[in-house]
């Protein structure tokens, strides 16, 4: 999902790093380019780089690695056709998007026997926007959920809701997330209604909610809320659950006074998947499917967990994790905590207008 | 013929990289998603969201230029009487932190400002009230300014240094005072500074969209918030172009207020 600016160009430059040594160290096994190309299409910093030449080695296809930053920047680029690519990473609504715009390729199972490693639930999840799992394999997942500072909440106000981003205790104290999507979820959730509802009277009601919200919160920000919360900025923020690791791991080497805990709010969240779907102009459709094949590897999946830290379906790559990870429940969230969830959907441009006005009208407020 | 050739990657540059960038723009800001023509994009200005950015962004952008010219003007005036030339020692420690990445400047400030930030650290050190610096339209302006205020210095410093002391000399010797020498002298001959200045600052102040992001914690919609959104998260780039055909607007008159006071092109900043 999201990552930061800076560190992105860094993930390039890491990138162009490893492509350079892809190419230059001749390994013995496989002769990158031997066995053709795969052009591959991801978030940044979504992979760990030493993957990447593993992969070249093991097979002898050259790859060629770019990435993008936001679902909607991807979209235009696949659209235009200019560049193609053989093997894409988006999030669930734009896998969508891309299936019933007739821009994916179905996947052959039979080139990814690995699939077999995804833990079916996700599979399950994934038929939200892929109804037949014929498209998509997923990669990373997670929750939305509140993070909050142990030091700045009092016991009795620890945040169990999203309704309780909405107490005037929290005045100045709330980061919320800065996109259209992820701010409706949280008021239309807290109104007991889906998050892809496409009912204008429900929007609205959202919208003023979240105009009511407003005085109260301290920022809109996206990538920004990991660093705000680690100093003590705020005492409640909206975040991905794929943060966590990092912030935890912050906070213990900072040697911090207080401590952030994330809780999934009880009225249900977004769940978000993002997987490896093959276009429909890609012209390696097999050596995309050794790429997806690979990345379901268990190994190869617990290497890129630990380098991306963002939960893995991947139920191979689980069990071979230490028991605390498998026991960190702000990452592998217990299947009953996720019962109210849902997974976003793409709802048309028409709906998605709607919804952009109405943000700016919370936005303009 | 060798000239004509010599123009070419110019003309290539300039087709590539101005003129059919411009027309995508204005083909995209005047139709819709299915591609028939459309004034929507544009009169869209008029909804009450959009005019709201776009009057904050005049009025924060205005008074940040205000402010870079009342700190420009003087500076200006002192480097020009300190003998410092073109190279100096002081005009470098004003373009030096154009170096460094807008962006990373703008962080810092983010730094300087927040709750637990550097300015308050000090405040509580001292005793004193810790204050809500960020996400404020104050903090808005104070980016802007500091961002931009190199290019104020630099055109109006320019004109300045132009100006021969013999003019300054006899102004003085036919009895004007300071007040007298500043309007009727200084100001005139540095109209095509000022006016450079002017619309380097207020022009990418007017179109910014990182700095109220940033220090403004997105709370404050500018126009360039709404642009930007459209483009990067509303997927409409019909609209983002036709909200850009209004800010040209802007840009166009100012450009045309160059071309009006400063006819020789001496009030650049480099």
């Amino acid at each position: 999902m999201k990552r930061n600016v800076t560190a992105v160009s860094l993930g390039i430059s890491i990138a162009a790093l490893a492509l350079l040594s892809g190419c230059g160290g001749s390994a013995s096994s496989g002769n990158p380019g031997s066995a053709g190309e795969v052009y591959v299409y991801n978030w940044g910093e979504y992979i760990d780089e030493e993957v990447i030449s593993m992969f070249e080695e093991e097979t002898g296809i050259k790859v060629i690695y770019d990435m993008f930053e936001t679902n909607e920047e991807m979209y235009p680029v696949i659209e235009a056709g200019g560049r193609t690519y053989d093997v894409v990473c988006p999030s669930d609504y734009m896998i969508q998007k891309m299936a019933e715009n007739d821009m994916l390729a179905e996947i052959n199972f039979d080139n990814v026997p690995n699939i077999d490693q995804i833990d079916p639930v996700y599979l399950e999840r994934s038929k939200s926007f892929d109804p037949d799992n014929k498209f998509s394999v997923p990669y990373c997942w997670g929750t939305v959920g509140i993070l909050y500072n142990t030091s700045l909440v009092a016991p009795e106000d620890i945040p169990t809701k999203w309704s309780d981003l909405w107490k005037e205790t929290f005045s100045g104290e709330i980061l919320m997330q800065d996109s259209v999507r992820d701010a409706f979820m949280v008021a239309l959730k807290s109104l007991g209604y889906s998050m892809n509802s496409e009912s204008r009277a429900e929007l609205e009601e959202a919208r003023d909610l979240l105009i009511q919200q407003k005085p109260l919160v301290q920022a809109y920000v996206i990538d920004q809320v990991r660093d705000k919360m680690i100093g003590g900025e705020a005492a409640l923020g909206v975040i991905y659950s794929g943060e966590m690791l990092y912030i935890q791991e912050e906070v213990e080497s900072q040697g911090l006074d207080y401590d952030l805990e994330y809780v999934i709010p009880q009225e249900g969240t977004n769940v978000w998947i993002d997987s490896w779907v093959i276009p429909k102009n890609a012209k390696n459709k097999e050596n995309a499917e050794a790429w997806i094949n690979f990345m379901c590897r268990p190994e190869i999946a617990k290497m890129n967990f630990e380098y991306i830290t963002y939960p893995t379906p991947n139920k191979g790559a689980f069990e071979l994790l230490d028991e605390e990870l498998q026991n960190n429940k702000a990452l592998f969230p217990d299947v009953d905590s996720l019962d109210n969830c849902e997974v976003f959907q793409y709802l048309g441009d028409e709906v998605d207008t709607i919804y952009n006005d109405l943000w700016k009208e919370v936005k303009s407020n | 013929m060798s000239k004509k050739l010599l123009s070419g990657p110019y003309l290539v540059w300039m087709a590539g990289f101005t003129v059919i960038p411009l027309l995508l723009i204005v083909y995209y800001g005047l139709t819709d998603r299915t591609g028939a023509f459309t004034l929507a994009n544009v009169v869209s200005i008029a909804t009450a969201e959009h005019s709201k950015a776009l009057w904050l962004s005049l009025g924060l952008s205005f008074v940040s230029t205000l402010i870079c010219l009342a700190l420009a003007y003087p500076l200006a005036m002192i480097l020009r009487k300190r003998g410092v030339g073109r190279g100096s020692f002081v005009v470098f420690i004003f373009i030096l932190p154009m170096w460094m990445n807008f962006l990373l400047r703008t962080l810092a400030w983010q730094t300087l400002l927040e709750r637990n930030g550097v300015i308050n650290g000090i405040l509580t050190a001292l005793h004193l009230p810790p204050q809500t610096l960020i996400n404020t339209s104050g903090a808005i302006i104070l980016g802007m300014v500091y961002n931009f205020l190199p290019f104020m210095v630099l055109p109006i410093y320019n004109v300045l240094c132009k100006i021969d002391d013999n003019t300054i000399n006899a102004a003085q010797d036919l009895g004007a005072n300071f007040w007298q020498t500043l309007t009727r002298v200084w100001f005139p001959l540095s109209v095509p500074g000022i006016i450079s200045g002017i619309t380097m600052v207020f022009v990418p102040a007017l179109t910014t969209f990182v700095i109220s992001n940033l220090l403004g914690g997105s709370k404050i919609l500018l126009i360039g918030n709404v642009i930007e959104q459209e483009f990067t998260r509303g997927s409409n780039w019909h609209l983002g172009s036709g909200l850009s055909l209004v800010l040209m607007v802007f840009i166009l008159a100012s450009m045309a207020l160059i071309a009006k006071y400063d006819k020789n092109g001496e009030g650049t900043a480099f």
